[in-house]
């Protein structure tokens, strides 16, 4: 496990540190140049949550479209001007409906599928979440103050290895007849994760 | 993703999660190390990660698959419905047979 032995919890000077030291070895190596660390440092920060929200709205609005992202989310992407960097891990989407809510995480350190929405959000990579989230995921939706409906069956997803997880959130009721960039707006970095759910239509601002 | 055709479980198949921890980087947690669970998906074959980490080519390349567990299976006083799952990605060589 990544965390045993280490024990410099949230020691923020040390990590950075300890990267500064890992980019110098990086580059006086020859593994990789610094040009390609700041593109790719780039190429993550030019992606945010409201990249995915923009898909996952569409996803909404066309049930064709949600049909091809869910059998190839890459492809589907790709359709919206969405590519992902050669070096990315795959990305696939997996949908929350009436039956299933699904939750993502990395237990081992902190895979996200970055390439669409960008970096995670601090919590995702702290132990407390990467550990309670498998073993008690209903109190973690609990303590992110969501409420599921009786029966929904709850799945946790640990994203170990090549495949990254972009959950489409369940569309909520009451959003009929909304566009696209107001779909968006109702779909938050939480619950692309799967410990929220999407907002519901009287949170934002009709305009 | 070749390969494929070389996978030694198919959907469906119960397996076992092999325990170990071997002075190597693996991505198998310890939390499912041990348990039983059902064959969800099979995504192919990837190089694997425990010789890409020391520079190594990853070859073999190891099938990866989505392996389903029943929360119930895994931690005996879970706070929930006997129904709640949990999906974990792992490298064909941390599979056994039952």
């Amino acid at each position: 496990m990544a965390e045993n032995g280490h024990g410099h919890g949230d020691n923020a000077e040390y990590y950075s540190l300890r990267a500064a030291a890992m980019q110098a070895l990086l580059i006086e190596k020859g593994v990789c140049t610094l040009d390609d660390i700041m593109t790719m440092a780039d190429k993550i920060d030019s992606r945010s949550p409201e990249d995915g929200a923009k898909i996952l709205a569409h996803a909404w609005a066309d049930p064709e479209y949600k049909k091809r992202l869910l059998a190839n989310a890459e492809a589907a992407f790709l359709e919206l001007g969405y590519d992902l960097p050669e070096t990315s891990p795959k990305i696939t989407v997996v949908e929350n409906t009436d039956e299933v809510h699904n939750m993502a995480v990395c237990t081992l350190c902190s895979c996200f599928p970055r390439a669409i929405i960008g970096r995670p959000p601090a919590w995702y990579k702290e132990l407390a979440y990467r550990s309670k989230v498998v073993a008690d995921p209903r109190g973690v939706l609990q303590e992110f103050g969501t409420e599921l409906d009786e029966g929904v069956q709850v799945r946790v997803i640990d994203s170990s290895a090549d495949y990254r997880y972009l959950i489409l959130p369940k569309r909520p009721a009451g959003t009929e007849g909304m566009s696209e960039e107001q779909l968006a707006k109702l779909i938050t970095q939480e619950s692309m994760i799967g410990v929220g759910l999407a907002l519901a239509p009287e949170s934002i601002p009709t305009s | 993703m070749a390969g494929d055709a070389t996978a030694r479980f198919k959907v469906g198949d119960q397996v076992r999660i092999r325990v170990g921890v071997p002075p190597t980087h693996f991505r198998t947690p310890e939390y499912i190390q041990g348990k039983q669970g059902m064959i969800d998906t099979l995504w192919g074959a990837f190089p694997n990660p425990e010789s890409l980490a020391y520079g190594g080519d990853g070859l073999p390349a190891q099938p990866l698959y989505q392996v389903a567990f029943a929360q119930t299976d895994l931690w005996r006083d879970y706070k929930g419905p006997a129904t709640d799952t949990l999906l974990i990605d792992i490298y064909e060589n941390w599979l056994e047979n039952i």
